[in-house]
């Protein structure tokens, strides 16, 4: 499971340029799948045939991380960026950034900003070149970058990474397709687009899936220290099922299921309710007829910073609820 | 394409009131053999036979709306209060020529003399909603005879070339998208293709949102008007894209990441055809292509935009060459099977 996240976690994946990790995804489920396709935004679709083909479950996990767009490239040779998706610029700068063509620069702020000024608007790419010129000739405008893959084991069952959010979910959703008994209901795995820009890739595949349920698989904000924002989750105490966001209130119907699944198989589960942010799982809920939709959440400490931190055993809940819930069905 | 751009910017249509300007469209594409149908909301889509068919639907779209003004109440006085249908930068509304649609009633945006104003109003620019229009009429009574809550009105057509083949009008965000499209309709096509001129964009892309569930296109070009920069104060970093430098290539807005393979093919097409053209390199911004992106169960989309100074003001500023460029552009990719 861990070496799915590290092959995951290292591919370039930023949102609106999924194409390497979709083309990896669908690689690895081509065997246990009934049938794979990449839809007009790039959404990977897998399909695996249920018992009961009357219901259809979709889960998704996005696969896009938030990320910088090139805008301007300066006479100095150094590159102006612009933030692609919620980036936090107090902890993006100073790190080094890695260009889909495996150019590689250093995420900079420009001179003389207070520390309480860093801005997304004042952050520049250095990437060694003196001048436009020699820059041009390995980043152009328009061209992304993300930060850095970056894998540390902290202790036993603690890792930190940049983009947990969302990759540790997709392998989360790849392994259980892999690994899951035939499910309950016509079941689809989908890898979304774009959702760190506003949950635009689950829009068209809800659409096209049209589910009865409904599963998001997405990181939630677990506390570290000091914790301002009165967070509920904790990291190591398992599971954890959204009840609500600031995007969704879920179907009390998947909460209530996916806590009696939780109860009879021993999975250690927690709820959450966050009050800021949203998740693909809203997209499911209210596409066409709309359908019973609730997430999984992993608790995860410093969500959009380059050392993202999870824990093991919260992964292997997730990982079973999810089997679970797909393997037993909703009703 | 300048007689077709000069007639439909001097035509009055604000979102929500665009019959006169799909009216025009009907009658200068009534004769190229095209098929075309008006929806529940005001969209015009045209389908028109090329030499070939392809297994893509490929739909290019253009909206027929500008931005304008609608009347919220008028005053004993026979002031008429309003606010704008539509992104309307107040400081360029204080003063202005109006006209009403239907009835074409003339009107000003009232404002205070300097010679009037406190020292602390001095220099400012009061909200639109502080503002109001001026008909010329000296009570309510009166006014009613001409105008009601509701009507709506657009800045005075003033469509003018000058300088080193610019154009300075009102709607020109995107009429001229519209007569590009024309053009291409009345000429002759390699491939079946769709064609949406559409309501409502500048409150939301309303019309695109139905259109895009009825067609289900798989591939989207939207032709637009986008703003430029090249302007004072405006350093060279952020400037977005400039007027006179050719087509604008959008790679991502506030509103859509563009699909990466359309927009290579669009870059190599430019290339091939020896059109100019050049990247937005801002952030900013939205159109109807986002909208098509994620509608029912997606399509990818391109936006191909002629740069506008002054954009959503009674004098929007864009290249002759730029236009014409983007129509080239927008012709030339449609010549394609996108397989």
């Amino acid at each position: 499971m861990i070496n799915l996240v590290k092959k995951y976690q290292n591919a370039f994946s930023v949102s609106g340029y999924e194409t390497q990790l979709a083309e990896i995804i669908s690689q690895d489920l081509k065997d246990v799948c009934d049938e794979i396709s990449i839809d007009p935004v790039g959404n990977v679709i897998a399909y695996k045939k249920g018992k009961d083909s009357s219901k259809k479950l979709m889960i998704a996990s996005h696969m896009d991380e938030i990320g910088f767009i090139v805008t301007n490239i300066e006479e100095s040779g150094m590159i102006r960026v612009a933030p692609i998706g919620g980036i936090n610029p107090v902890a993006s700068c100073y790190n080094e950034v890695r260009f889909k063509n495996g150019t590689v620069g250093l995420l900079v702020v420009e001179d003389g900003t207070k520390l309480s000024e860093v801005a997304n608007n004042k952050l520049f790419v250095d990437i060694g070149a003196s001048n436009a010129s020699k820059a041009k000739r390995k980043v152009k405008i328009g061209d992304v970058c993300a930060v850095s893959p970056y894998f540390k084991k902290l202790s036993p069952k603690r890792y930190a990474s940049k983009a947990f959010d969302d990759r540790v979910c997709c392998a989360i959703s790849a392994y259980s397709a892999l690994n899951c008994k035939t499910p309950a209901y016509d079941t689809y795995f989908v890898f979304t687009v774009q959702e760190e820009v506003g949950c635009r890739g689950a829009k068209p595949s809800s659409f096209t899936v049209m589910p009865d349920y409904s599963i998001a698989l997405d990181v939630t904000p677990a506390p570290a220290c000091g914790n301002p924002n009165h967070l509920t989750v904790k990291l190591g105490e398992g599971a954890a099922i959204k009840i609500k966001d600031s995007s969704v209130i879920c179907s009390r119907k998947l909460v209530d299921r996916l806590t009696d699944l939780a109860e009879e198989n021993n999975i250690k589960y927690q709820y959450e309710v966050l009050l800021a942010g949203g998740t693909d799982t809203s997209a499911m809920q209210i596409a066409g007829s709309g359908s019973h939709a609730c997430c999984i959440s992993l608790p995860t400490r410093y969500v959009h910073t380059p050392v993202e931190t999870i824990d093991a055993d919260d992964l292997k809940a997730c990982t079973d609820l999810l089997i679970a819930l797909i393997e037993n069905g909703a009703e | 394409m300048k007689d077709l751009i000069k007639k439909y910017c001097n035509l009055l249509g604000p979102s929500g009131m665009e019959d006169s300007v799909r009216e025009a469209i009907i009658e200068d594409i009534k004769d190229s053999g095209a098929e075309y149908q008006t929806d529940a909301i005001g969209n015009l889509i045209v389908f028109k036979k090329g030499k070939k068919r392809r297994n893509k639907k490929v739909l290019l779209s253009a909206h027929m709306d500008e931005v304008g003004f609608m009347v919220k109440y008028i005053d004993e006085e026979g002031y008429a209060w309003f606010d704008s249908v539509g992104g309307v930068d107040r400081r360029v509304v204080s003063g202005r020529r109006l006209v009403f649609c239907e009835s074409n009633i003339p009107a000003v945006v009232a404002s205070k003399a300097i010679h009037m104003q406190t020292l602390e109003e001095r220099g400012k620019c009061e909200p639109i909603s502080e503002m109001h229009i001026d008909i010329g009429a000296t009570s309510r009574e009166e006014a009613k005879k001409y105008i009601n809550i509701g009507d709506c009105a657009v800045f005075e057509p003033n469509y003018e070339e000058f300088g080193d083949g610019l154009v300075r009008s009102k709607a020109l965000d995107d009429r001229f998208g519209c007569a590009a499209l024309v053009k291409m309709i009345n000429g002759e096509l390699e491939y079946d293709t769709y064609f949406a001129f559409n309501t409502c964009e500048e409150v939301g892309c309303d019309g695109a949102k139905e259109v895009a569930h009825n067609l289900r296109p798989d591939v989207v070009i939207a032709l637009e008007a986008t703003t430029a920069g090249d302007i004072l104060g405006v350093s060279k970093s952020k400037c977005a894209c400039s007027v006179g430098e050719g087509a604008v290539l959008s790679i991502m807005d506030r509103s859509t990441i563009y699909d990466q393979t359309l927009l290579e093919l669009a870059v190599e097409t430019a290339k091939e055809k020896n059109i100019k053209w050049q990247y937005k390199n801002v952030v900013a911004g939205g159109n109807e292509a986002g909208v098509y992106q994620r509608a029912a169960s997606g399509a990818r989309v391109l936006a191909i935009s002629a740069p506008a100074r002054y954009i959503h003001s009674a004098s929007n500023v864009l290249a002759m060459s730029d236009m014409e460029a983007v129509y080239q552009l927008a012709a030339a990719i449609n010549e394609r099977s996108f397989e």
